[in-house]
């Protein structure tokens, strides 16, 4: 083919965006981490090289019954002052170098270790049970948040029971490789493919974020990021990971676990209607809603986003309340797909039996069936 | 015909062979195994028809000038922006932003569309651009519209339940016409808008349309217009005239 006539300009562009994916064995059936990757790969020019991560449920059903940590250490001494800190305050059952593959594609990987651990009875443990009407969980999140701030390059990168976080600077393909995710399995996956836009490229930065087993996907920007922030520093948590998604972990937290709340009220709290739609209601919602708006105006998040977010409960993902990201759903059989493509799922599930794109605002929520874990 | 077996093809190598494909004289193309490639379609300039056998990736159709695509199962977002002539035909249902600043063509969705369909498309003279959804929309249909015309039918739908469309209708819109097949919710409108019943004229425009989208979709059309239609204009050309400093008339 001869050009008879030479571009006048350069059409070449990098256009990306944030892409994220994730699906749930409802019925509990192990998953091999090379399906998650297989669909995130397929959304790769949605990122851009500075972060991929997953996270994985059901991947350590011989320690279920701990808290696994995931440790990030940038140096020596923070991997120094975290150990002593943690026999400090866990009974450590297993400790191991979390296996990595070294790969071209990655560059400078800090070093990353996991502990399967449980509080041990301290003086202080009792204190906080006895006296602060603390639980384990509140512990816990105690102590990740005293880790990330105050050991200089240490960061917990998850910390719940039989699930994981891994995640780093690399397209999430490269940072599966390096992971060695394929030797997993798990019932529920969620992976993230990054483009940063207001926040640096780093290590901690990639998503899911995470506390005990919660994990969060996110494609969009929290631009309430500053109300959140201080809001939450008021329950006591800390954000250190320098980018806005963190806060979405700490809030689910906060509305599900501490408070009580559904995860059907948390979506509402997050991403709640117009003050004109929720005047339109019938009047018993219109109490609810306009209380939730009341109690939480902190909570809600402003500006774009779709999230999926994991818990060993099930997998729910949302969109802001004008959709201005995309998400699309899919079921087949036992399991629920949610993705930023269609073409992600199908990758993976060729024939769904039902696809649909859920209402801004609306979540999606699949549980695990009960008593399947 | 050409076939181009898309399994696995990076979306650039994709776009790559159907120009190639355009530019030896292919009037026909099947693509057979597509999923995800972003692109397709874009800025191609002559009478060519592609068939998309599996969902097409984000941007189908973009300043598209002439050709058809017709896809055989679900498409994605961003379908014909700023597409200025040609046809996009989808058998399944599409996503959010479809013909974005369209100004020409056809762009028939046989099921449900999603947010802010038809956002900001325009017309000028015979460019008149015509984009048709079967099932259900989302929010912000029609916003910002300035032309061109849009038709919601609310008949095929993979979520009955429902509603026929969302908040914020034809927000900003200052130019063109909407038509829903059984009325609209009028809670759900815009301030901008108004609901209006249709002309003789308006009838035999929209049965034009209609024809059309009957005949590329395989929908019988007696059905189509069983119910009645309602059109939605812009109550002002300059919705946002006064907002900040009131102009003489």
């Amino acid at each position: 083919m001869i050009r008879s006539q030479q571009p006048t300009h350069y059409f070449q562009k990098d256009i990306s965006n944030c892409g994220l994916t994730g699906f749930i064995s409802t019925a509990g059936n192990l998953v091999e981490g090379n399906v998650i990757i297989k669909s995130i790969a397929l959304m790769h020019d949605r990122g851009n090289g500075l972060g991929g991560g997953f996270a994985a449920y059901g991947i350590y059903p011989e320690f279920k019954d701990f808290y696994a940590f995931h440790l990030m250490y940038e140096n020596g001494m923070a991997q120094q002052l975290t150990e002593e800190y943690l026999e400090q305050h866990f009974y450590i059952e297993h400790y191991e170098e979390i296996p990595t593959r070294r790969t071209p594609a990655i560059a400078n990987p800090p070093a990353f270790k996991r502990y399967f651990v449980k509080p041990l009875q301290t003086a202080e443990y009792k204190e906080a049970i006895e006296f602060e009407n603390m639980t384990d969980e509140d512990i816990i999140v105690r102590h990740v948040m005293l880790i990330n701030n105050e050991i200089e390059g240490a960061f917990v990168v998850s910390s719940g029971k039989n699930m994981g976080a891994f995640k780093g600077v690399g397209y999430p393909e490269e940072i599966a490789d390096f992971f060695r995710l394929e030797e997993y399995k798990g019932y529920i996956w969620t992976a993230h493919n990054r483009f940063p836009t207001n926040t640096p490229g780093w290590w901690g930065g990639a998503h899911p974020f995470t506390l005990l087993d919660w994990s969060i996907v996110h494609n969009g920007e929290i631009s309430s990021y500053g109300i959140n922030k201080r809001y939450l520093e008021m329950y006591g948590y800390l954000c250190t990971m320098l980018t806005d998604t963190e806060v979405v972990a700490y809030t689910l937290d906060l509305l599900i676990r501490k408070h009580g709340l559904t995860p059907e009220l948390a979506s509402l709290a997050m991403a709640s209607p117009f003050w004109d739609i929720i005047d339109a209601l019938p009047e018993d919602e219109r109490q609810l809603l306009t209380a939730i708006r009341q109690c939480y105006g902190s909570a809600l998040l402003n500006g774009p986003f779709a999230i999926l977010f994991a818990s060993n409960e099930g997998l729910i993902g949302l969109n802001d309340r004008v959709k201005l990201r995309p998400l699309v759903c899919a079921k087949k059989d036992d399991f629920v797909y949610m993705a930023s493509e269609e073409a992600a799922i199908r990758e993976i599930c060729p024939k769904p039996d039902k696809v649909w794109t859920p209402r801004g605002g609306e979540p999606v929520i699949a549980k695990m069936q009960p008593g399947v874990i | 015909m050409t076939k181009i077996d898309a399994q696995g093809l990076y979306y650039r190598d994709l776009n790559q062979k159907i120009r190639e494909a355009v530019a030896a004289g292919a009037t026909e193309i099947v693509l057979d195994n597509v999923n995800g490639q972003y692109f397709i379609g874009d800025g191609i300039n002559k009478a060519v028809t592609i068939t998309i056998n599996g969902v097409p990736g984000n941007d189908l159709a973009a300043f598209m000038n002439g050709a058809a695509i017709i896809v055989n199962d679900n498409a994605q977002d961003n379908i014909g922006n700023t597409m200025n002539a040609g046809k996009v035909i989808v058998h399944g249902h599409a996503g959010d932003v479809l013909g974005y600043g369209m100004r020409g063509g056809r762009i028939h969705i046989r099921k449900d569309v999603g947010y802010r369909v038809g956002i900001h498309m325009k017309s000028y003279e015979d460019n008149k651009p015509v984009l048709v959804a079967g099932g259900k929309a989302g929010d912000f249909f029609g916003e910002y519209m300035a032309g061109g015309v849009l038709i919601l039918l609310d008949m095929f739908s993979d979520e009955p339940e429902k509603p026929k469309h969302g908040f914020r209708f034809g927000t900003g819109m200052h130019g063109g016409t909407i038509f829903v097949r059984g009325g609209v919710d009028e809670a759900k409108l815009s301030r901008e808008v108004g609901v209006f019943d249709l002309t003789d004229e308006d009838r035999i425009e929209l049965e034009g349309y209609l024809k059309e989208y009957c005949d590329d979709l395989y929908i019988d059309y007696a059905e189509v217009v069983q119910e009645k239609f309602v059109k939605i204009l812009p109550r002002s050309k300059r919705p946002y005239g006064n907002l900040y400093c009131p102009m003489p008339r």
